[in-house]
């Protein structure tokens, strides 16, 4: 899976980090209120599946000078994620 | 400003611990309640501390970033009406 | 309210007036006053959560993990679903709907941070602490967790997969650390006092006393 890379004023809860990483689905958690609409008053629905996507550290930090197995595991909401082949 | 991951910075991470004075408590518990009755959300919480300019929101201890939410999101939904709380503490 | 060493501290954010408060604090009483006054909230409602917050304490999350740690089944159990093994202790899970236990191996150290905000565990360790909460943790600790690590005093080998998980969305995540080696023989209760709350964040490991080990 790819993280979206695209911008999005206003809250979301995709950490910029994040956008246009690519990471493997481990866990897919149950669906919750949108927090991107949550936090402006409406109802949140309808609720988005999430996912647990882990990221070699690697991946996200061309610089990252830990073990080479290190991982990083993200909630991350289905609209954000785009599959890859 | 809120979106932190991966910023570059040469802070310590300051380990000094502070027990939460009796104003920090009650700040918290006011939102648990605003949450539990349905005033304000914990995602509209967080996207009214997200607002904060920038100077502020680096310079405002934890909780204080949680009351200019709080002030911030109530009057927005016209609970509290603008300037109405300057009002009360200068009575 | 569990103990902390600190009390006077500079942090620089609070600018302390003549009092020994913020401004912010007067501030809150009157906010809490005004919406108890326009009926949006009532006053039982917040004291009820008062009592709530200061109730909660690591040593529930370490119930927990010692209860794993002599009982396998249970381990399964809390692997598994983290709220109902809590209530089956008779713990308070906290309003999440989903805690998630990370079982730390010995090829796998998990280490917990919410990047955008504070989110933690509450109910199960109490509030966090500053530094959980402040912006050089949240920035290092998904870009530089080992050297983050080293400053808490954990080394990992080169070989043990670290796993950062950064907490984005509404579920909560609770470190059950490994058991240390040299407590066969203590008690469950025993072993409850050796977890300690960063422990639980996956910035510390637990260690036996050197008094303690026979």
């Amino acid at each position: 899976m790819r993280v979206a890379a695209r911008r999005h004023d206003g809250h979301h809860r995709t950490p910029a980090y994040l956008k246009g990483k690519h990471g493997t689905v481990t866990r897919v958690h149950s669906s919750f209120l949108n927090p991107e609409t949550h936090a402006y008053g409406k109802d949140g629905l309808p609720e988005q599946p999430l996912y647990l996507v882990s990221f070699p550290q690697s991946n996200i930090w061309p610089e990252y000078g830990g073990g080479a197995a290190d991982r990083l595991y993200v909630d991350v909401f289905e609209h954000w994620l785009e599959e890859t082949e | 400003m809120h979106d932190r991951g991966g910023w570059p910075t040469d802070a310590p991470i300051d380990r000094t611990e502070h027990e939460l004075a009796d104003w920090e408590i009650l700040m918290d518990s006011l939102v648990g309640t605003l949450g539990e009755n349905g005033t304000l959300n914990v995602d509209e919480l967080r996207r009214g501390i997200e607002g904060m300019p920038p100077s502020a929101y680096e310079t405002a201890s934890y909780y204080e970033r949680w009351l200019y939410s709080v002030e911030t999101i109530l009057t927005e939904k016209g609970v509290l009406a603008p300037g109405e709380l300057d009002a009360r503490l200068e009575t | 309210m569990s103990s902390h060493d600190e009390h006077d501290h500079d942090h620089p954010h609070e600018a302390l007036t003549n009092s020994e408060e913020p401004a912010a604090a007067a501030r809150v009483r009157a906010l809490v006053d005004l919406l108890v006054e326009k009926g949006v909230v009532g006053r039982d409602d917040v004291r009820q959560r008062i009592d709530w917050l200061v109730s909660r304490s690591p040593s529930d999350g370490a119930r927990l993990v010692a209860r794993a740690w002599v009982d396998p089944e249970f381990r399964q159990r809390l692997l598994a679903d983290t709220r109902a093994a809590a209530f089956e202790l008779d713990l308070d899970p906290g309003p999440s709907p989903v805690v998630v236990a990370l079982e730390n191996t010995e090829a796998v150290h998990h280490m917990v941070v919410c990047t955008l905000c504070s989110c933690y565990p509450k109910a199960l360790l109490g509030p966090p602490p500053d530094w959980y909460k402040d912006l050089p943790y949240r920035s290092r600790a998904v870009s530089e967790p080992r050297a983050v690590l080293e400053e808490f005093g954990v080394q990992l080998d080169d070989d043990v997969e670290l796993r950062v998980v950064d907490s984005t969305a509404d579920i909560r995540y609770l470190v059950l650390p490994r058991r240390p080696s040299g407590t066969e023989r203590m008690t469950e209760e025993e072993l409850a006092q050796l977890v300690t709350r960063d422990s639980m964040i996956g910035v510390a490991t637990p260690v036996v006393p050197p008094t303690v080990r026979t």
